[in-house]
């Protein structure tokens, strides 16, 4: 047991981290659009990943703009410019928000620099995928108390950056989403030791 | 030529000087607590100074919902949300309890049934080892029994017409007792281990045990065990006989329900049950037939399951079901209204009066501080008895008829009666 321990310790870089956040965020925002019913149930597959099934969304749009939006995400939490994703979901006739979803990266520890110069996390792997199993539960517990979508619903990614960063091409500078008289619930946090992720659903209360 | 040239752009000069005026930088004119404000407030809003952060969003957005697409989730959501609507109602409830009355020692058991009104208007209380009786309309309190050792009454029952009162011992011996002479006729045994429930069904008392046992005792006779029903394997903590005598049901807390009809002819029933339901999460305690319908029966769960269902015991099927968020502790059906009434444990502490068929919320009436254990009902339908493990008694005088309809109905006899002297 101390053996496998040994070699699994300090397996994450910060590389390897970024991509384990992408993908949570990847899984955990096709999770919100299936579960709260904002795209016909029929367009999502069941998935299983991090030892839970999810369900992804099979629409090439979505697949491919998800796709774009979450490599750009990968590079700058490499890069550690990236401070927030939030997902707002909003009435596609009115365009008011009516729900939020906000991703939260903190920026953990220095790591340890290996000899190559790359920083290096000391978290077990297995640990790591279990935080990020019990949020994506949590995501799927949440229509529970979540008021109902009951109109034609969009949604887009706001991506929260140091000043400093660079626009690619294809993006735009927004204006924050707000949600008049909002309710907030935290979610779950987990840790890969090198990227903290807190999650937060905030919604129109009724 | 050139003095109008520069007159415009004087003019331009003072509109641009108005425009800063009326905007001027943000930075200057704030007083530093209204920066403060201003930053915290963004902190608050977007989780950190939004001067130190850029909002970037892709520019070939997702697709929005097809056209028509309906939230399957709806489905969902407008059930849950049926039940919780408490709806205005035109007559007057009292908030309030019209009487409480101590009750001492009353045992905090949700097992047991402890209270029972007869149709003479006596209450009879079980308060640990001793049985008391209170006549409700003179107020005048007899203690009946006290039980010796650590023996104590853990049901009790009264005789459908009569002052024949049944009461269950933890010692598994069922007493019968005449209350207008206070004389105990008989002892009848049989059973093993508590009698926790009692029901009647004219000379046939029907006895349920904590072995799961039920005996049919035929209270005239001297062997006056004429059936034994063994299908609950834990505590039989609700048993209720149909007003017609037809069905008997049993809940037990090994979660199931039964329903036994009676054998043809006679006043007890069947040694196999007629439906078997499983429906309920926890044990199940809280029965109460409808008077008006006399095939269907409501029943409640414990803390595990809170649910009220409905049954028609022809076909065996649960009609209906509400889920209550709390432990339903006693059942009662109004003679009065087409309403009934349930008592609650934890949270609130409650009875609720519901209206049947739409079963939605009439009032809730609170101020018992422990569970509500036991409901019973006055001979004249008018008042509730809840006995409330907070060791009181309360009278909830909650299907008092509507003044404004008996109002009617006595000037209706008076005519009736004007009529016949007219006639003579």
């Amino acid at each position: 047991m101390a053996s496998t321990e040994q070699e699994t310790k300090g397996s994450v870089t910060l590389k390897g981290s970024s991509d384990l956040v992408k993908e949570y965020l990847d899984y955990g925002i096709n999770s919100i659009l299936y579960q709260r019913g904002i795209y016909p149930a029929e367009t999502f597959v069941p998935a299983e990943h991090f030892g839970i099934t999810m369900y992804m969304s099979t629409d090439e749009k979505i697949k491919s703009f998800l796709k774009s939006v979450l490599e750009q995400i990968r590079d700058w939490l490499c890069q550690k410019k990236m401070q927030k994703v939030s997902l707002i979901i909003s009435n596609s006739a009115t365009k008011e928000v009516l729900e939020r979803w906000d991703f939260k990266v903190q920026y953990e520890g220095d790591g340890n620099a290996t000899e190559s110069g790359k920083t290096v996390g000391n978290k077990d792997f297995t640990l790591i995928q279990k935080e990020i199993r019990s949020v994506l539960r949590q995501i799927s517990g949440t229509v529970s108390f979540l008021p109902l979508l009951d109109c034609l619903c969009t949604f887009d990614l706001q991506v929260y950056t140091v000043t400093d960063c660079e626009v690619p091409q294809e993006w735009d500078e927004t204006q924050p989403c707000f949600i008049a008289n909002a309710q907030e619930m935290p979610l779950r946090t987990f840790s890969t030791s090198l990227h903290r992720v807190e999650t937060h659903v905030s919604y129109k209360a009724e | 030529m050139c003095v109008c040239v520069c007159v415009c752009v004087c003019v331009i000069n003072v509109i641009a000087y108005q425009v800063n005026q009326e905007q001027p930088p943000d930075d200057e004119l704030k007083s530093p607590t209204q920066k403060e404000i201003e930053r915290i407030m963004s902190e608050n809003l977007h989780g950190g100074d939004i001067k130190n952060m850029r909002i970037l969003s892709y520019r070939n957005k997702a697709p929005g919902a097809p056209d028509g697409f309906l939230n399957p989730l709806k489905v969902v959501y407008s059930h849950s949300k049926a039940p919780a609507s408490v709806k205005r109602i035109s007559r007057y409830i009292p908030q309030t309890p019209d009487r409480i009355l101590d009750a001492p020692d009353i045992m905090d058991d949700y097992y047991l049934n402890l209270i029972d009104w007869s149709p003479n208007n006596i209450l009879a209380v079980a308060l640990g080892a001793n049985m008391y009786l209170w006549n409700a309309g003179t107020g005048k309190i007899q203690q009946l029994l006290t039980l010796e050792g650590s023996d104590y009454v853990c049901s009790v029952s009264w005789i459908q017409e009569g002052s024949s009162l049944a009461v269950g011992t933890s010692m598994g011996v069922v007493q019968l007792w005449d209350c207008s002479s206070l004389r105990q006729i008989r002892a009848m045994g049989g059973h093993s281990a508590r009698v926790s429930s009692l029901s009647w069904n004219s000379y046939i008392l029907s006895s349920g045990s904590r072995s799961g046992q039920i005996i049919h005792h035929d209270v005239r006779q001297r062997d006056h065990c004429v059936a034994e029903l063994s299908c609950h394997t834990q505590e039989v903590c609700g048993l209720k006989w149909s007003p017609d005598g037809r069905y008997l049901a049993s809940g037990g807390n090994d979660n199931m329900l039964y329903i036994w009809s009676a054998v043809a002819g006679q006043a007890y029933s069947e040694p196999q049950p007629l439906h078997a339901l499983s429906s309920h999460q926890a044990a199940v305690k809280a029965l109460a037939w409808c008077p008006w319908q006399p095939n269907i029966l409501a029943s409640g769960g414990g803390t595990a399951d809170r649910c009220i269902r409905f049954w028609n015991c022809n076909t065996g099927s649960c009609f209906n079901v509400i889920d209550t968020k709390s432990q339903v502790c006693a059942l009662q059906w109004s003679t009065t209204y087409k309403e009934f009434i349930s008592g609650h444990g934890y949270a609130n502490n409650q009875l609720v009066i519901w209206k049947y068929p739409s079963m939605t919320k009439v009032t809730e009436l609170t101020g018992h501080t422990a569970r509500v254990l036991h409901l019973a009902m006055s001979p004249d339908g008018t008042t509730v008895l809840s006995a409330g493990a907070d060791e009181t008694l309360r009278l909830w005088k909650c299907f008092a008829p509507d003044p404004v309809k008996k109002k009617k109905e006595t000037t209706d006899s008076k005519a009736t009666i004007s009529l016949f002297h007219g006639i003579r």
